[in-house]
């Protein structure tokens, strides 16, 4: 076990060399792409914003089985069925047939060829399950139905996401998929973390619809309350153009007014319709609508044939700048909930950055101090070793580039403690043999020997807690288990090959000595 | 040599009655849980008016009609920290608040963290937290279970379970809030008291087989006595670099270092005084490491 040929030592010093340059990589700025490496600060330390979001469906979800119904009666009516009595009920739609016509309708929705319900041969299911209650049919999105819905609105959802924090303009923003109706958002550095959460819960739904006072509108109408949440106004259900429709949006200065307004340009199928209405409709009101509410409701009062226009609503810059960024990056497909929100200030960051590192530096030489009042020559290499092995941490830690978070530091800190437990367990086997023992180098060999299996299966039970705690923590915690886990190998590597080397080279030296440790 | 053995049953007995006060503890007075796991919204301030004082600040959170709002010292005499359930989960909480302090004090506060944690995603993280625990545990088990025979398994696992309850129970006694990272100290302590009861049941196995004639009572007192420099040179070195967290790692990592010092302690103490009883009560002899040997 104490024997090295100079090529082992030639490698192992290389390959330390190597960790402990790839470390200096965070002080030092090097050319090179791969020693320019940094180990990433995680949010709790640099400060930023971890936002999880989660889409609501449920309006999507009723707004399909709506459309789904007028398909669903079209369909039949061609096929001369009459289809009585349909509704929607938690999520269901039930409907009526005369029962010479049943087994039709289950045909049809059972069909792997239907054309009102998908089939997915992957999943071997369909979008739809049908059922026969007896008294009527039931109809629901089926398991995979509501997979592939909530999927393909998570993708939507996701990229309208990444627009409006985009346009924000934060720096590296992380956004991610949990699950098929979660997005994560990571904004490091982030000064205000109100207004991309203001930005964020936004569905951004736009229409212009006329105000009206007749209810028999052919298309039905609804009541609708102003931003101010006092006044009402009766508003056509006909949507004359949307938000799909806008090309661009930005806010201005009306000179003539000294309002901030929002000034946008529709598309082409947007300018035509926008044309027609406001030609048609003059000395109508036309409203404005965001998410349900009323922002103006001006009277028309010339065509606008040039496809362009302008909000007003007595905006701040400030909000006017957000509703056309909002336009601009487009609606969500359903709303989003902020369900768990962790924000840390820069400056905390920094205090705790600073925190850590003087229990670093403190905890690191107090178990130093320790470690060579305990064992003196045997202390000293095992401290030169356990300095080694925090620079090879670091340099694991820099080559993957990291996420370092203050429980992370906290798992360094506490490798320190444990990384001498290896070295001890051989020091004291050593101790044992000697008294029996002679030849100190035959004692040494055995120590190492001996006392491996110890070694090994010590290590072994915390690293397989640092696993758990990998797969199941998250965010900071899970920085502590990387440090942890990957600690555990650093420190193996460095007392069987470091320490060692270095034991073996003051053991040879003075073979002869009485109470050699 | 020192008599570990002579104390067995008297440390047996303080063991049972630790487990038992700890036991009703969790029982009757349970856990503080943080907003990790209950749910809720956390703040933490800064001011930089001297002159600002906690009462002043209970003050005027207690007119927010924010529900049952706890406002402490954090550290330093200008921070504090702010938690309250937020049962409605508003959107805008935060920006009401920062209105609501700036128009009583001025712009005087530092918003330094903020946390709010769903009720739905706090149920997932105390779920995700019982069963990581739970996996360590059976982990563990398993490991031991492969590595040495019954008894041992039965005796580390016995340790393991008493410095979980044990540090759990000093956490309800005190109020000691129950946080993410808490979840991190127990796994690691777990690592930790596997790792410190395993080198002792090495060198019990190792004398087993050396000595066929010594009982098991004499036997494990021997091993704790040759494992024992070890034993106290890294706890030591481990609670070294725990002290350090604690005093010097700033107040996010109090919590932590807190658990892991306990849970070292009674890590170290479970290793000599259970899981080695174990043994003892199973009459753990030479055949029992040797049986196991001629399966091999």
């Amino acid at each position: 076990m104490l024997y090295f040929s100079k090529l082992r030592i030639l490698f192992i010093s290389l390959f330390s060399l190597l960790f402990i340059l790839i470390a200096s990589s965070n002080l030092f700025k090097f050319d090179d792409s791969f020693f320019n490496k940094k180990i990433n600060l995680g949010l709790d330390l640099q400060g930023g914003s971890y936002l999880l979001l989660e889409i609501d469906n449920k309006p999507v979800i009723e707004q399909k089985l709506q459309n789904l119904t007028t398909t669903v009666r079209n369909y039949f009516k061609d096929k001369n069925i009459k289809i009585t009595n349909i509704k929607i009920e938690n999520q269901n739609i039930f409907f009526k047939v005369s029962d010479q016509n049943k087994q039709t309708i289950i045909d049809t929705f059972t069909d792997e060829n239907s054309d009102i319900n998908p089939y997915y041969p992957r999943f071997k299911s369909h979008q739809l399950d049908i059922e026969d209650t007896g008294f009527n049919f039931k109809l629901s999105f089926s398991r995979q139905g509501l997979i592939a819905l909530k999927t393909s609105s998570q993708d939507q959802a996701i990229e309208i996401v990444r627009r409006r924090i985009d346009e924000v303009g934060t720096n590296e923003p992380n956004i991610l998929k949990r699950g098929n109706n979660r997005i994560l958002v990571e904004l490091p550095g982030l000064d205000d973390p109100m207004r991309v959460k203001s930005l964020l819960g936004k569905t951004a739904n736009l229409t212009f619809r006329f105000v009206t006072n007749n209810d028999n509108d052919s298309f039905g109408v609804e009541k609708l309350k102003y931003e101010d949440g006092i006044e009402e106004a009766t508003v056509s259900k006909r949507i004359i153009i949307s938000g799909d429709n806008l090309l661009d949006a930005q806010p201005k200065m009306d000179t003539q007014t000294n309002q901030t307004i929002v000034s946008f340009s529709l598309d082409r199928v947007g300018a035509k319709r926008f044309g027609k209405a406001t030609s048609t409709g003059i000395g109508k009101q036309l409203a404005i609508v965001l998410d349900g509410k009323i922002i103006s409701a001006p009277v028309i009062r010339d065509t606008i044939a040039s496809g362009s226009g302008q909000i007003s609503g007595g905006f701040t810059f400030q909000s006017a700048t957000d509703l056309a960024l909002l336009l601009r990056s487009g609606a969500l497909p359903a709303p989003l909930n902020i369900i768990e929100e962790r924000t840390v200030g820069p400056d905390l960051g920094q205090d705790s950055i600073n925190a850590g590192m003087i229990a670093l530096a403190i905890g690191f030489l107090l178990v130093i101090i320790f470690m060579f009042v305990k064992y003196k020559i045997f202390g000293l290499i095992t401290n030169v070793t356990l300095i080694i092995n925090l620079f090879i941490l670091l340099g694991v830690l820099t080559l993957f580039e990291a996420t370092l978070t203050l429980p992370g530091i906290a798992g360094i800190i506490l490798t320190v403690g444990m990384a001498v437990d290896a070295n001890v367990l051989i020091f004291e086997r050593i101790k044992e043999e000697l008294r029996d023992e002679n030849n100190n180098i035959v004692a040494f060999d055995s120590g190492y020997t001996k006392s491996r299996t110890a070694i090994i299966d010590a290590n072994i039970t915390t690293l397989l807690a640092a696993i758990i705690l990998f797969f199941m923590g998250s965010g900071p915690v899970k920085g502590f288990s990387v440090t942890l886990g990957v600690g555990i190998f650093t420190t193996l590597f460095s007392v069987y090959f470091i320490a060692r080397l270095f034991t073996s080279l003051y053991v040879s030296k003075n073979r002869d000595k009485e109470k050699l440790i | 040599m020192i008599a570990f053995n002579k104390y067995y049953n008297h440390f047996n007995l303080v063991s049972t009655l630790l487990i038992i006060i700890s036991l009703i503890l969790l029982i009757f007075k349970g856990l503080n849980f943080g907003i990790d796991f209950k749910g809720g919204t956390l703040i933490e301030l800064r001011s930089n008016d001297t002159k600002i004082n906690v009462s002043s600040l209970r003050d005027k959170f207690s007119q927010m009609n924010l529900g049952d709002v706890s406002v402490k010292k954090f550290g330093n005499d200008t921070d504090y920290l702010i938690k309250f359930e937020n049962k409605d989960n508003k959107k805008n909480i935060i920006e009401e608040i920062k209105i609501n302090l700036d128009k009583s004090f001025g712009n005087n506060f530092n918003f330094r963290r903020v946390e709010n944690v769903g009720p739905k995603v706090s149920a997932e993280l105390l779920k995700s937290g019982v069963i990581a625990i739970s996996l360590s545990l059976a982990v563990m088990l398993f490991y031991i279970w492969i590595r040495f025979e019954w008894q041992f398994s039965l005796g580390a696992i016995l340790a393991l379970f008493h410095d979980v309850i044990v540090t759990l129970g000093i956490f309800s006694l005190l109020s000691l809030e129950i946080n993410l990272s808490i979840i991190a100290a127990v796994l690691t302590i777990v690592g930790y008291s596997m790792n410190d009861t395993v080198v002792i049941y090495d060198r019990v196995r190792e004398n087993l087989r050396k000595y066929s004639d010594i009982k098991i009572f004499e036997l494990t007192n021997i091993s704790i006595n040759e494992t024992l420099s070890r034993t106290i040179i890294t706890s030591a070195t481990t609670l070294l670099a725990l002290i350090a967290i604690y005093f010097f790692g700033g107040e996010i990592l109090k919590g932590f270092s807190l658990a892991m010092i306990l849970g070292v302690v009674f890590g170290t103490y479970s290793s000599i005084y259970i899981a080695n009883t174990v043994l003892v009560r199973l009459k753990v002899s030479q055949k029992t490491v040797l049986r196991e040997d001629d399966n091999k």
